[in-house]
């Protein structure tokens, strides 16, 4: 099959898998008035909603070529660093240090990954801004808590931008014989972030018995059936990608334990600054970008890495 | 002017694509408990902000309190305030000056309702509030049962340097503090300044936890 027939079956097979999920979640949804299942079934239903932008997503870079994801993940990355400003104490000495931060880091990110500058976008942030930023920060005279203010901007820009970016750079890969195929390698890759995580809540309903501190809608038997389940459907999705099936069971097993481990950091880091709300009947509150984007700001450079690494010559 | 807002994106999108309105509840969480949430103000932004910061699911039994001289004044301010927001109108004017100006948010708590207002009467130049009106006060006193919750609203374009070259996003933070009660034999002044230093509180944490 060429690459346009592939990428049009795929996008109605999940055109059609995910309007059988939307249509089951609004069923049990209205079936339902029991708080706690409300609640699971509202998890699941955003969860579902997500899944949807994926396939539109994959739908505009199949029309539109590979900007309409650059753009896309551009603003994803603005409004996930404006949540992180906003949640993290900023001082009016800041300014040119958060003014640098969006409207420069941002867009010469993604114009440098427009570009496919691969040697320039992957040392941009964790080298150059890395040494500017406390420099531009230094020379507002003010010292007070100088080195934690510029930790938690770095660290925002590494997580919103750096980590973020690196999603739709996967799209630029081509590894050798894969010619025109990134957008399928995206979709790939966003398929087991994302399936990891709504298989993690299906079946923590199903059998869950210790809930997660971080979220009492998964448990740990959950968490570790839902990843067992998307490393097993990565590797049927292996023909996908350019990898071997067994190779396919290793990449996306990475994707699953990085993924895990972003939803872990960022929603300590969300508890810590009272953002991560429970209601006082216990239902968790999705909301916000950060939230959304969690698992992928760890996934996307661990896999853009290791595609390169393993797969380019 | 009769916009038709029912065919524009649902106000709490719009409020959070453009300012944000994030949430931080430090001390207390979302509850369908009654409440009358009290902030600092100094924006006309205020009230949608702390409107669009709340749950789906309390911002339906949430009404804030606005003064009829700016929300009822007609066109497309007063469809969102009827329509969108519920609001409470109160009269600042009080053009029959006999009449009980606390009485719709009585009427409004009475009927279970939880509120939104804003206890300096009017807006500040200044991020940190001004002294207390004795409204909130006499609210306590008349519904003990309902929860008194701070909430400090900070919008970082306001704090940023004035006639910098470049504006920030404008970016705004509701933070929502430990329920207050009036204490036994508390004073009206006392409780009044205790409660404004509840919401400066909030707005210090930023600094302690920094």
């Amino acid at each position: 099959m060429t690459v346009q027939e592939t990428s049009f079956a795929v996008l109605a097979g999940l055109v059609v898998l995910f309007a059988a999920a939307t249509a089951l979640g609004t069923w049990l949804a209205g079936r339902t008035r029991d708080a706690i299942k409300l609640a699971w079934i509202g998890q699941l239903n955003t969860r579902i909603r997500t899944a949807w932008v994926i396939v539109l997503l994959f739908a505009a870079a199949f029309l539109l070529g590979d900007t309409a994801v650059l753009i896309f993940f551009a603003i994803a990355s603005f409004f996930a660093l404006r949540e992180f400003i906003a949640l993290t104490p900023i001082r009016s000495s800041d300014h040119a240090a958060v003014v640098l931060a969006f409207y420069v880091v941002i867009p010469v990110q993604y114009l440098l990954i427009a570009a496919e500058w691969r040697a320039m976008y992957a040392v941009f942030i964790p080298v150059y801004v890395f040494l500017v930023l406390p420099v531009v920060m230094a020379l507002r005279q003010d010292t007070t808590n100088y080195l934690v203010r510029i930790a938690k901007v770095q660290w925002g820009l590494m997580i919103c931008v750096y980590c973020v970016s690196h999603a739709p750079a996967i799209v630029t890969l081509d590894l050798p014989g894969q010619e025109g195929r990134g957008p399928l390698l995206l979709l790939y890759f966003l398929l087991v972030v994302q399936m990891a995580d709504l298989l993690a809540v299906i079946a923590s309903a199903a059998f869950g018995r210790t809930p997660l501190k971080s979220n009492p809608n998964k448990s740990r038997e959950g968490v570790l059936a839902g990843g067992g389940a998307a490393v097993v459907l990565g590797t049927a999705l292996a023909w996908m990608t350019p990898f071997q099936w067994w190779q396919a069971t290793l990449m996306s097993f990475a994707i699953v334990v990085a993924g895990f481990m972003g939803g872990l950091v960022l929603a300590s880091v969300e508890r810590s600054l009272g953002a991560r709300i429970w209601t006082d009947d216990g239902v968790l509150l999705t909301r916000g970008t950060l939230q959304r984007v969690d698992a992928l700001t760890f996934a996307a450079p661990v896999f853009f890495h290791l595609a390169l690494y393993f797969f380019m010559p | 002017m009769n916009l038709p807002i029912k065919f524009l994106p649902p106000l709490v999108w719009l409020v959070r694509v453009l300012v944000g309105a994030y949430p931080r509840w430090i001390g207390s969480v979302p509850s369908a408990n009654q409440r009358i949430y009290f902030a600092n103000h100094s924006s006309h932004m205020d009230t949608l902000v702390l409107w669009a910061a709340l749950p789906h699911s309390l911002r339906a039994n949430t009404r804030p309190v606005a003064a009829r001289d700016y929300w009822g004044v007609g066109g497309i301010r007063q469809q969102i305030a009827q329509e969108e927001l519920n609001v409470v109108m109160i009269d600042r004017a009080r053009e029959n000056p006999d009449a009980d100006p606390l009485e719709p948010l009585q009427e409004a708590l009475g009927l279970g309702f939880s509120l939104i207002i804003f206890p300096e009467g009017t807006r500040q130049p200044q991020p940190l509030p001004g002294p207390f009106k004795s409204g909130l006060y006499r609210l306590a006193q008349a519904f003990p049962q309902v929860e008194l919750i701070p909430v400090y609203l900070e919008n970082l374009h306001r704090s940023m340097p004035k006639g910098a070259l470049l504006p920030v996003p404008i970016i705004s933070t509701v933070t929502f503090g430990a329920a207050l009660k009036v204490g036994e034999d508390e004073e009206r002044d006392a409780f009044l300044e205790r409660a404004r230093q509840a919401v400066v509180a909030l707005a210090d944490l930023d600094l302690v936890m920094a």
